[in-house]
């Protein structure tokens, strides 16, 4: 990919800036503005592709377009009758071996750039975390950490993090556009694919394999902090004690009423394996709730007293009893208190 | 008989007479109604679509309601619009364009076109019957078959008795065209239309039977408590993603050939020139369709099937942009030095040529695995195929029927409205469908049923909003157009385009055994040839006698009744035992009309000699 190719690359990029800026859409949700390695190694392809196909496309246009204006039907032409050409071999030999090339100049960088995403042999010295797709969130366990947690991942930034995925019900497929493409999120086998985020910050993932009802609501986040960071994180979140009490009478009366409604037969927090529902260890630190409202006690306690106006389709509906709107509320004081963490999507900086 | 067409009929009499005709024209009326009718609901359906993306998290819809027009959508637009409307073409044109007076089995094509109008009001029934499938028209699996309610079941039985039609269709052309081209025309002397509509009838014949070993899995699965899906009792899950796009990336081109066909032919015509490179195009035609079954997985390079499989299905993908660069320049190439005459059938080609490259271009970015990674499943791949398929099998449809309407109707459409709706369709699809492709990358995935606020994804999906309302004006315009054209359009001579193959030899319409005395080909494009010559018409290849025809006949609409029949006591089996009379009524029927047609003899009947003679060219 150095000398010609490089020039081209350099050229490309001069040629689109000027549609990037325009068109790029959010920052931090955009493709077109990539943050990681995965989505810089797609984009580089993209433009590679798009200039090349506009190069065609130019060329079948300019034809076009002389054809358009010198053969079509004039005045005084009605008898004429055009010389009937059955072809030309020179020409269509050049029409056929022309794009053959052009191919041939997207196709090795492809395949190298294939090859280059599917490499696990690094795997073994680097952060795990195992991914699950459920209807509809996202749960996180991070190999060997004792860590769980679901909706945010947080990865330590520069550095490459497997994601072993897999689905608990249908299939899902994993996108942080700005960081990676995605991959699909199976129900019978664990698909692995490794992100790295080269800046500091708050990415919007989304699910993009139609998963039911909810689909366009199941996003999540990737945030991206430094490596002290990271390591302040961890350390937090493995010293978290699931039983603590919490300062507020509120919350405390909340926290009986969380133990006593059962939520923890679904939910957890803390490290427990048990994820029927999201996992809530840090959900105080959460910037959004059920990924994509905000973070609001008032939207929280809608959320306790009936999910389905949130999200269509969810299985919290109607497996939990039922809470009054004051019980509600002192559950909610008593989840957005906890928040195990200094580090929150606000140390990546602003979304 | 024969001059029974011009009379005054009661309705009745006319029903009666499309229930049970075996003609091809007519069957052809019938695939056009019927592809026409699902192509305005599936129309109606995407109307809906956009006008929830009208605004970030509009609720015009609920969440599980716009589930099901997208899967209705595709679905009624693949199966019940796009393919019904190209059969359509080729029944009113391919017998014609081969010299022969219907197609090899009569019986079997009328079968064919009552299996799918019934099953697609079958699976449009689920409307009403407790909500329409919603697990996306590619119907995933676990998805589909967890997917409450009985819209999926709606979904399996509706497809697999479409399905069945299309099948008995495919072959019946393929015997057609191997059997009964008239006298002197050669495979390499057959209009592109028909060669095109050749290789498509080979590609159903190989791919559908991949769609019915699925759609008969899933519903096993899903009615009869089998497991082959279930990844909790060793199942696999994946293996539909495979049997479904083992026949839908085929069932692209089973879409696409037709419409090049007919492309080759209009612009032929209407450029007053020999097709350039006919043999490079036939070939070309032919390697698409192999190339066709070798790139399923290139739909599924995100499943996780590493990077060899990823990288060989990428490079047949590549390979496939050669042979359709091939047509495209060989388009091109016949206009050139021609005498273009731009009318509303036309334009809709010259509309196709830019589109379809648009679409072609964006077909070999998603080839590129790496870059698919970010493409895949979002609103780019949606702007991809719709330009393919509307780019390519909608305008092609369109410009097939402005060219050969004066052919199936006797009447040539408005030029005015024809190009209006042209004007209309055009831009409005432009406007919605090229912004999508920054709306994908922008990070907006497909079937989502809101966007959120904020996310810089607001300005485009306003944009392709205002532009689906121009194309479904332009079809509304269209829509005034036909009616028009009934009541007070031009009435058609037999040529009216100056045209180059068999079917302008006849009349328009043309009489129901077709061709007098069959005709004797003496090359490609055997009109023109005549012409140029100065005889201005086809010698025959026979001297007049009595014309063999085939008897009407009710049996294929009851075997597709007794289907329909059926098809409901499947999906209701399953909660109800009174189910079972209507599934095993329902099969006893079809399976005794089999049984007469088996053991009736029916010879059909003869005009005689006289009765043609007597009437006037």
């Amino acid at each position: 990919m150095k000398g010609w190719m490089g020039k081209l690359r350099a050229f490309a990029l001069l040629g689109l800036t000027a549609i990037v800026l325009s068109a790029c859409g959010k920052e931090n949700l955009t493709a077109l503005d990539p943050k990681g390695y995965g989505a810089d190694q797609s984009l580089y392809l993209i433009i590679l592709t798009t200039v090349i196909m506009l190069f065609v496309l130019a060329i079948v246009m300019i034809v076009y377009t002389i054809v358009l204006i010198r053969y079509r039907k004039k005045k005084g032409q009605e008898d004429f009758i055009p010389k009937q050409v059955e072809g030309n071999k020179t020409l269509e030999t050049v029409w056929t071996i022309i794009p053959i090339i052009l191919l041939l100049i997207i196709a090795v960088p492809t395949i190298t750039a294939t090859f280059d995403l599917a490499d696990e042999s690094a795997a073994s010295d680097s952060l795990n975390v195992e991914v699950t797709g459920n209807q509809y969130w996202w749960h996180f366990n991070y190999e060997g950490q004792e860590i769980q947690t679901s909706q945010d991942l947080y990865v330590p930034v520069g550095e490459r993090v497997y994601l072993n995925m897999m689905s608990s019900d249908v299939i899902h497929s994993f996108w942080v556009p700005t960081i990676a493409g995605k991959m699909d999120v199976n129900p019978e086998n664990e698909n692995t694919m490794y992100i790295e985020a080269q800046e500091e910050g708050v990415y919007w993932g989304k699910c993009a394999e139609f998963c039911g009802p909810s689909h366009s609501l199941m996003d999540f986040k990737v945030i991206a902090v430094s490596q002290e960071e990271f390591d302040q994180w961890v350390e937090d979140m493995q010293n978290v004690d699931p039983e603590a009490e919490p300062e507020s009478t509120v919350a405390q009366e909340g926290q009986s009423l969380f133990q006593e409604n059962n939520c923890m037969s679904c939910h957890a927090i803390g490290s427990s394996p048990a994820q029927i529902g999201p996992n809530l260890t840090n959900f105080g630190d959460r910037s959004t709730l059920a990924g994509v409202e905000d973070m609001t006690k008032e939207n929280l306690v809608q959320w306790i007293m009936d999910p389905e106006s949130m999200k269509p389709g969810n299985k919290m509906t109607g497996n939990y009893p039922e809470v009054s709107e004051d019980d509600a509320g002192k559950i909610a004081e008593y989840l957005m208190q906890l928040e195990p963490s200094e580090i929150t999507p606000e140390s990546a900086g602003t979304e | 008989m024969s001059t029974v067409a011009s009379q005054k009929r009661g309705f009745g009499e006319v029903l009666w007479d499309y229930l049970t005709t075996v003609d091809h024209k007519k069957i052809a009326h019938l695939y056009l109604i019927g592809g026409g009718f699902f192509f305005l609901l599936g129309g109606l359906e995407a109307m809906a679509i956009r006008i929830q993306l009208i605004k970030p998290e509009n609720d015009f819809v609920s969440a599980g309601f716009y589930n099901e027009l997208l899967t209705m959508h595709g679905t009624t637009m693949i199966f019940l619009a796009a393919m019904p409307l190209i059969f359509a073409l080729m029944n009113a044109v391919v017998p014609l364009q081969i010299g022969a007076r219907d197609v090899a089995f009569p019986f079997l094509n009328a079968l064919g076109v009552w299996l799918f109008i019934l099953g697609g009001i079958l699976l449009n029934l689920s409307w009403f019957l407790g909500g329409a499938p919603d697990a996306g028209w590619t119907a995933y699996t676990p998805l589909s078959v967890t997917s409450p309610g009985h819209g999926v079941d709606f979904y399996v039985l509706g497809l697999q008795i479409t399905g069945a039609g299309t099948l008995m269709s495919g072959i019946n052309f393929l015997v057609t065209i191997i059997n009964m081209r008239a006298p002197g025309m050669t495979y390499m002397r057959m209009p592109l239309f028909s060669w095109t509509t050749f290789v498509t009838s080979t590609l159903i014949l190989f791919a559908f039977p991949a769609l019915t070993i699925g759609l008969f899995l899933l519903m096993f699965d899903r009615m009869f408590g089998s497991a082959f899906f279930d990844v909790g009792l060793g199942g696999n899950s994946i293996i539909w993603q495979h049997l479904f796009w083992i026949f839908g990336h085929p069932e692209v081109y089973i879409l696409i050939l037709p419409a090049f066909g007919i492309f080759s032919d209009v612009i032929a015509t209407y450029s007053k020139k020999r097709l350039f490179g006919y043999t490079a195009m036939v070939f070309a035609t032919i390697l698409i369709a192999f190339l066709g079954f070798m790139v399923w997985a290139h739909h599924m390079f995100t499943v996780g099937l590493g990077p060899v499989a990823n990288s060989i299905f990428a490079i047949a993908t590549m390979a496939i942009a050669v042979p359709t660069g091939i047509k495209i320049f060989n388009w091109l190439a016949t206009m050139w030095g021609g005498r273009i005459e731009i009318n509303s059938a036309m334009l809709w080609a010259l509309g196709f040529i830019p589109s379809f490259t648009i679409g072609g271009m964006t077909g070999v970015m998603v080839a590129s695995v790496v870059a698919d990674y970010q493409y895949h499943d979002t609103y780019f791949v949606v702007a991809h195929f719709h330009y393919v398929i509307v780019g390519g099998v909608v305008f092609g449809i369109l410009a097939g029927l402005h060219y050969w309407w004066p052919k199936m109707f006797g009447r040539v459409l408005h030029e005015g409205m024809g190009k209006l709706t042209f004007w209309t369709f055009f831009i409005g699809f432009h406007l919605t469908f090229f912004i999508q492709h920054f709306l994908g990358l922008m990070g907006m995935p497909r079937r989502y049923w809101v966007f959120l606020e904020g996310q810089g994804l607001d300005t485009g999906n306003l944009i392709s909003t205002i532009g689906a309302f121009f194309m479904a004006f332009g079809v509304i315009v269209m829509l005034v157009n036909v009616v028009y054209t009934a009541v007070k359009g031009e009435k058609a001579v037999a040529d009216p385009w100056d045209g180059r193959t068999l079917e302008w030899t006849i009349a328009s319409p043309p009489p129901h055994y077709n061709f007098k005395q069959t005709p004797l080909v003496r090359g490609l494009d055997p009109l023109w040839i005549e012409k140029t010559e100065g005889k201005g018409h086809v010698t025959p290849a026979e001297p007049l006698d009595d014309i063999h025809m085939p008897n009407s006949s009710i049996l294929p609409f009851l075997m597709s009744v007794g289907l329909f029949i059926a098809g409901f006591g499947f999906i209701y089996q399953v909660d109800y035992n009174w189910a079972y009379i209507l599934l095993f009524g329902g099969m006893a029927m079809t399976l005794v009309c089999m049984l007469i047609r088996s053991l009736k003899d029916d010879h059909g009947y003869h005009i005689p000699k006289v009765e043609l003679e007597r009437e006037a060219d």
